[in-house]
């Protein structure tokens, strides 16, 4: 399966001539035959074991994970013994390949099976095939599509963090004093706990009758200031904690693009007269077009996966006004213990998000070579 | 883009006559810096003040936090109220405390899971970004760049997708509610944030450091620990702080997977958060412990992320 080419260009190493006695090769082979029979043996012992057909076995699965981690060792001596040099250069790729394999394909295949599943652990019976009722089950779900729809409006909201971020990281590019202090501040957001932020911010600074945030919104006039009691006021305020911690990661993203931006284009506009506005939309702004692209696409990977804030402030409430997927399956985990008909909805939307992602991706690298 | 800025001395208009000009620049810059140090100011107000918060509520009392006192000495008299509840004050930190040995070691889980999981990414992570920039590889149909991609792409598995199979495979395994469990999880989560900074990182090592390393007669491996892996240590260190503040912060896997033992620290302060209704002294001292590490991580190492998250945006 395996093999790294003899073609080189000018990035990449020419591959030294050197040849494998053939011994040693026949003894690498050896070895990957005799743990993979091993590894096979293991498992087979296991799965016996677990279906009842032998009493021979392990009380647990944990032996196999050993035996599958000496089986990826014997498989890299294996191939350095084999290929020489060949295998040294695979060998740096290996370790990562092999724990993804393990920790990502198994987990997902698998969560496939329990998807087609018809599994509550709070019922008695255990889990049985349910084919594809779950994911018809999903299509009449309005909490579900409902949460679709709150993460379309998480999802734009990433736009205005862009702006803000855009805004800030040009603040800090200026020619200012203290840069290091204000970027120091401006960066803490990023190191803290959602977890903590929910309720330093959502539980106590927002908090309805003496938080900070209350009070000065009543001086400001707003009688009734529960951030958490209508649906649109509720989406707001967890997109504002969100953006309290996020907007740091772009704006940092975005001061290193305007960093590397080189100055002499940017004194050419002033020459030439541009004002600070045309200067930013003719000449800062398309030449970070790049870096901005590649910030907003991490940060929609990152907003599609929140959950920590809403599960801790709203649970998702009011009505559901505030639930993201993640947030609504976890309370299918863990309030309905539904473990079959959650997995089906989690298996959905990681789809929906393959698609989303796919399409933005193209989009978005056609719309940069357009303008760039 | 100097066909833009060529277009642009088109549309100006043409510069006002010398003196007035100069009067008003003047005014326009003053006002400009006015503006400028008034938005610094104020983000920074923004970002500072929810810490200030929580940090000074944990030194108030019941009626303080109701009457919304917020400068402490002049406002009210802090007291070591919220810390005492955790039994981290002066005068009880040298008695037991339950409270302070479960925080303790929520704390120490929190440690071990965040630091194991960003060691062993980290390792993970730049033997692969050494291999995938300097050689090319083949894996059936698959070259650098797919291989590369198949990396980067576990980065969109939402939690979700991932919670519930690992439920059930680490109950098979033995790994529910144990810390080892939980470095694995995040080590994947956040691999391919290492492999993409590590990359660019040895991108930007020059290819010939290491054949002259080969001609010194040292081998691939040789050539990557002794010349190429110290000239990575900035990449390093970023690619390591971000890891560590991703796995230090995760609630959604360590809420599903831990029970007892493992327990980490979000884990803790979200179920206190329930319990206690409003016991916002004790809340607030357990938030700022919470919080503390990284903040001080980020004042002090604040300059290894950016230049970190630069060599990314680079690319």
């Amino acid at each position: 399966m395996q093999n790294s080419s003899p073609v080189a260009d000018d990035r990449h190493h020419k591959l030294a001539p050197h040849r494998v006695l053939v011994s040693r090769k026949n003894a690498g082979r050896a070895l990957v035959v005799l743990a993979s029979a091993g590894f096979l043996l293991v498992l087979l012992i296991q799965i016996l074991h677990s279906i009842g057909a032998t009493t021979a076995g392990y009380t647990d699965w944990r032996p196999v994970l050993y035996a599958y981690l000496l089986w990826a060792i014997a498989f890299g001596i294996g191939q350095v013994t084999i290929r020489g040099e060949r295998g040294q250069r695979a060998l740096f790729l290996f370790p990562a390949v092999f724990f993804t394999v393990a920790v990502v394909i198994f987990p997902t295949l698998f969560g496939i099976y329990i998807a087609s599943l018809d599994w509550n652990l709070s019922s008695f019976e255990g889990p049985h095939f349910n084919g594809l009722n779950n994911l018809i089950g999903l299509f009449h779900d309005d909490y579900y599509w409902n949460a679709l729809r709150n993460m379309i409006f998480y999802t734009l909201a990433v736009l205005g963090e862009y702006a803000i971020a855009f805004g800030l990281a040009l603040l800090l590019n200026a020619e200012i004093r203290a840069r290091r202090l204000f970027r120091v501040v401006f960066l803490l957001p990023l190191m803290l706990s959602p977890v903590a932020v929910s309720w330093m911010i959502g539980k106590s600074l927002m908090e309805y009758r003496f938080g900070p945030a209350a009070t000065l919104a009543r001086d400001l006039g707003w009688d009734n200031p529960a951030f958490f009691a209508f649906p649109w006021v509720a989406r707001l305020s967890i997109e504002a904690m969100d953006a309290w911690v996020s907007i740091p990661f772009i704006m940092i993203m975005l001061l290193a693009g305007l960093q590397a931006m080189s100055k002499e284009v940017l004194e050419a506009a002033k020459v030439d007269g541009a004002s600070g506005w045309q200067s930013f939309w003719h000449v800062t702004f398309p030449l970070m077009l790049p870096v901005s692209v590649t910030v907003l696409i991490i940060r929609i990977i990152f907003k599609l996966k929140l959950a920590d804030i809403v599960i801790n402030v709203t649970a998702g409430g009011p009505g559901g006004a505030t639930d993201t997927v993640s947030s609504f399956i976890y309370r299918v985990y863990r309030d309905r213990s539904n473990v079959g008909y959650g997995t089906a909805l989690a298996m959905f939307y990681l789809l929906l998000i393959i698609a989303f992602l796919t399409v933005l991706l193209r989009l978005s690298k056609r719309w940069t070579q357009k303008v760039a | 883009m100097p066909k833009g800025v060529a277009l642009l001395a088109i549309f100006t208009p043409a510069s006002q006559p010398a003196r007035k000009h100069h009067a008003a620049t003047r005014a326009t810059r003053i006002l400009s810096r006015l503006l400028i140090y008034g938005a610094l100011l104020f983000w920074a107000f923004v970002c500072l003040f929810p810490i200030y918060w929580t940090v000074t509520t944990s030194f108030k009392s019941a009626l303080d936090v109701t009457q919304g006192h917020l400068i402490p000495w002049l406002d009210f008299q802090p007291d070591w109220k919220g810390w005492r509840s955790i039994g981290l004050s002066p005068d009880s930190i040298l008695g037991t405390s339950t409270a302070r040995a479960e925080f303790v070691s929520r704390f120490e889980n929190s440690i071990i899971t965040s630091v194991g999981a960003s060691v062993l990414a980290l390792v993970l992570g730049s033997l692969a970004a050494y291999g995938l920039s300097r050689f090319r590889y083949r894996f059936g149909w698959m070259r650098n760049d797919d291989i590369l991609f198949f990396f980067m792409s576990q980065l969109i598995l939402p939690p979700v997708v991932l919670a519930l199979p690992f439920l059930v495979l680490y109950k098979a395994l033995a790994l529910l509610d144990t810390r080892l469990g939980l470095i694995l999880l995040y080590t994947l989560t956040v691999l391919p944030i290492v492999i993409w900074i590590m990359r660019d990182q040895f991108n930007s090592i020059p290819v010939e450091l290491d054949e002259a390393a080969f001609v010194d007669g040292l081998s691939i491996w040789g050539a990557f620990i002794r010349i190429v892996l110290p000239l990575a240590v900035p990449g390093m260190v970023a690619a390591f702080i971000l890891s560590l503040v991703l796995c230090w912060n995760e609630y959604f896997f360590a809420a599903l997977l831990t029970s007892t033992d493992a327990k980490t620290l979000p884990v803790m302060v979200a179920s206190q958060t329930g319990s206690q209704g409003i016991n916002w002294w004790s809340m607030a001292a357990l938030s700022t412990a919470a919080i503390a590490p990284l903040v001080i991580v980020g004042i002090l190492l604040e300059r290894y992320i950016v230049s970190g998250l630069t060599t990314g945006a680079g690319k």
